[in-house]
């Protein structure tokens, strides 16, 4: 008791830092808590407004599955890269930790390319943000129009996280001999958010609403 | 500057560890795809899906994101806030099943009268 006591007032006692990192990196914990309560509360409502409506489930094997999927390889690997510079650059190794960062940006655009494929073909057969293609219409009568509202909102807020990681990205790379370590590690904790926060994205959104075999 | 140097580069997790994590989340990723390909109810669906993504959002918390390797001070103020916010935004779900009910006009759920 007396122990933990102890601990308590070491941690918390004043004058030195308990979470052991430093304020900015903490203000990044804070803004992912922020940011993914954000993404949760339209998840949560794509699912209210999903299981309150007849929901067309149009996305057929090629190309929105075989994009989707591509997608999040681009995304975990994109994943994998940034730790590799946050690795390289806790070792003192600069230069191959830029190597890894833009790596890892421009995976971040392979996705935004892909993904403005996959938004090209679907605006293309007709899907708006609050209309769905006549064709998925008849196939699914009674259809809420609101598939493109939630389908463009949460897909669309998610790319604009990855663009701007993207941006961030090559801002560290630039700067990379100025910045500490843990202004690395920092910008890794954003993009790695941005992956997992595609991995309720991808399953929520493409894989629940694959095209009936019959 | 004791309490600055608690902070600095400390980085635990090799590569090898890394390239499993990634290994692991493409394998649960195509578990995944290969289970939207399995025609089960929906709600079956939901559950096995949703509960992969939290086993692939917890690889990439603990060890992508480097908190298992982060004092317990640090993880018992980010984790079990964000749980709790989420889980409460699941109190308007229910709401959904009458809203359906209501717009189709299929029968109410037992208990409900307007």
């Amino acid at each position: 008791m007396a122990a933990e006591a102890q601990v308590l007032m070491d941690d918390w006692g004043g004058g030195v830092h308990p979470y052991r990192v430093g304020h900015r990196k903490l203000g990044m914990w804070l803004f992912i808590m922020s940011d993914s309560l954000t993404f949760s509360a339209l998840l949560m409502g794509y699912a209210y407004l999903r299981a309150s409506n007849v929901w067309p489930t149009p996305f057929k094997f090629y190309p929105s599955i075989v994009f989707s999927s591509v997608m999040t390889l681009v995304l975990l690997s994109s994943s994998l890269t940034m730790v590799m510079a946050v690795s390289a650059s806790a070792h003192g190794k600069k230069s191959n930790a830029r190597i890894w960062i833009i790596l890892t940006a421009l995976l971040g655009a392979t996705f935004i390319i892909l993904h403005s494929i996959e938004w090209n073909h679907l605006i293309g057969e007709g899907l708006k943000p609050f209309q769905l293609p006549t064709e998925w219409a008849e196939k699914w009568p009674g259809a809420t129009p609101l598939f493109g509202a939630t389908f463009f909102g949460i897909t669309g807020m998610h790319m604009f996280h990855v663009f701007t990681g993207c941006i961030y990205l090559f801002v560290v790379a630039a700067r990379v001999n100025k910045l500490k370590h843990e202004d690395i590690e920092i910008s890794g904790l954003y993009w790695h958010f941005v992956d997992l926060v595609w991995m309720f994205v991808f399953p929520m959104i493409y894989l629940l609403s694959i095209y009936p075999k019959k | 500057m004791s309490a600055l140097a608690d902070t600095e580069d400390h980085f635990a997790g090799s590569n090898k560890l890394f390239l499993s994590i990634w290994i692991w989340l493409l394998l649960l990723t195509g578990l995944e795809v290969f289970l939207g390909y399995v025609q089960l109810p929906v709600i079956y669906m939901l559950v096995i899906l949703m509960g992969a993504s939290i086993v692939k959002a917890a690889l990439i918390v603990a060890y992508f994101m480097h908190l298992r390797f982060e004092r317990l001070n640090l993880v018992l103020t980010i984790v079990p806030a964000v749980v709790v916010c989420i889980c409460l935004l699941l109190i308007f779900f229910p709401d959904s099943f009458r809203a359906k009910a209501l717009r189709y006009n299929a029968p109410l759920p037992a208990g409900e009268n307007h």
